[in-house]
């Protein structure tokens, strides 16, 4: 039997609380599916930078504008969507953080670390016309039947 | 939890002991105003002791580089102390270990400036 998709779907305001929430939400999902402390940490520390970035670039802090962050499971993996009401951007343009040249920058790290902290991380236009963040990341256990991580 | 931030004189070196998360709003920008103020009063030997900052984003790691390149501007000198495991890996995957001077324990630390 084919395993049922579960998905979790928030809008949350164009405000900076927004960003503490949606991460203790993505934390909480990526707990009750099985990962580690130490991976839970950095998914959420993946799904803040995203958020931060669509508060700041794609919404340009417009409360008017909303943030929709959905986490949805396949077999083998977890994948976050944040989804803003922004033109988007190309992530072969954004400047290395690590290069000699960029390493005083205060600022253009949240991109890298998202992409440190996950497995996969891609751009894409959103439905609604938005600029559509998708991250995902392998779940330590597939997914069963059921919709429920299997266990070990 | 929030940031907070303590200052105090060591010799003529300014430790400043934070404990809480550096992250984008309140926590960056009291580290940003705490370095600051410190520079205009004449501190150019500062130490940011960081045993109790147990989480830093990008937004924190761009407002430590931003203290650093403030004090240096002054032709100060700015360390870090106490780096937590997660402080110390986010520093590390962004090369930050070959900007900052981190330095293991606070004695030492306060040795080492010029």
């Amino acid at each position: 039997m084919a395993a049922k998709t579960q998905r979790l779907e928030v809008s949350l305001d164009t405000q900076l609380e927004s960003v503490d929430l949606a991460e203790s939400i993505v934390m909480r999902v990526a707990e009750a599916a099985g990962f580690g402390e130490d991976d839970v940490h950095k998914l959420g520390m993946a799904l803040r930078e995203g958020v931060v970035n669509a508060y700041n670039y794609g919404n340009c802090q417009d409360k008017q504008k909303k943030i929709l962050l959905s986490v949805e499971f396949e077999l083998e993996t977890m994948i976050v969507h944040i989804v803003d009401e922004g033109c988007g951007f190309d992530l072969s343009e954004v400047a290395d953080p690590l290069a000699e040249e960029n390493l005083l920058r205060t600022s253009g790290r949240g991109i890298f670390l998202m992409r440190a902290f996950t497995d996969d991380l891609a751009v894409r236009r959103a439905q609604t016309g938005g600029c559509d963040l998708v991250m995902s990341k392998k779940l330590p256990h597939p997914i069963s039947g059921n919709g429920r991580p299997q266990p070990e | 939890m929030a940031l907070r931030g303590t200052c105090r004189d060591v010799g003529d070196v300014a430790v400043v002991d934070f404990s809480g998360k550096i992250t984008l709003g309140e926590g960056s920008a009291m580290l940003r105003k705490m370095v600051r103020d410190l520079v205009d009063t004449g501190h150019l030997k500062i130490l940011l002791n960081l045993g109790d900052v147990d989480y830093i984003d990008s937004s924190g790691i761009g407002e430590l580089v931003g203290a650093y390149t403030t004090v240096r501007g002054a032709s100060g000198e700015l360390k870090l102390v106490y780096l937590t495991k997660r402080v110390h890996d986010i520093i590390q995957i962004t090369r930050l270990f070959t900007v900052f001077d981190v330095q293991a324990d606070e004695d030492a630390a306060v040795r080492s400036f010029r």
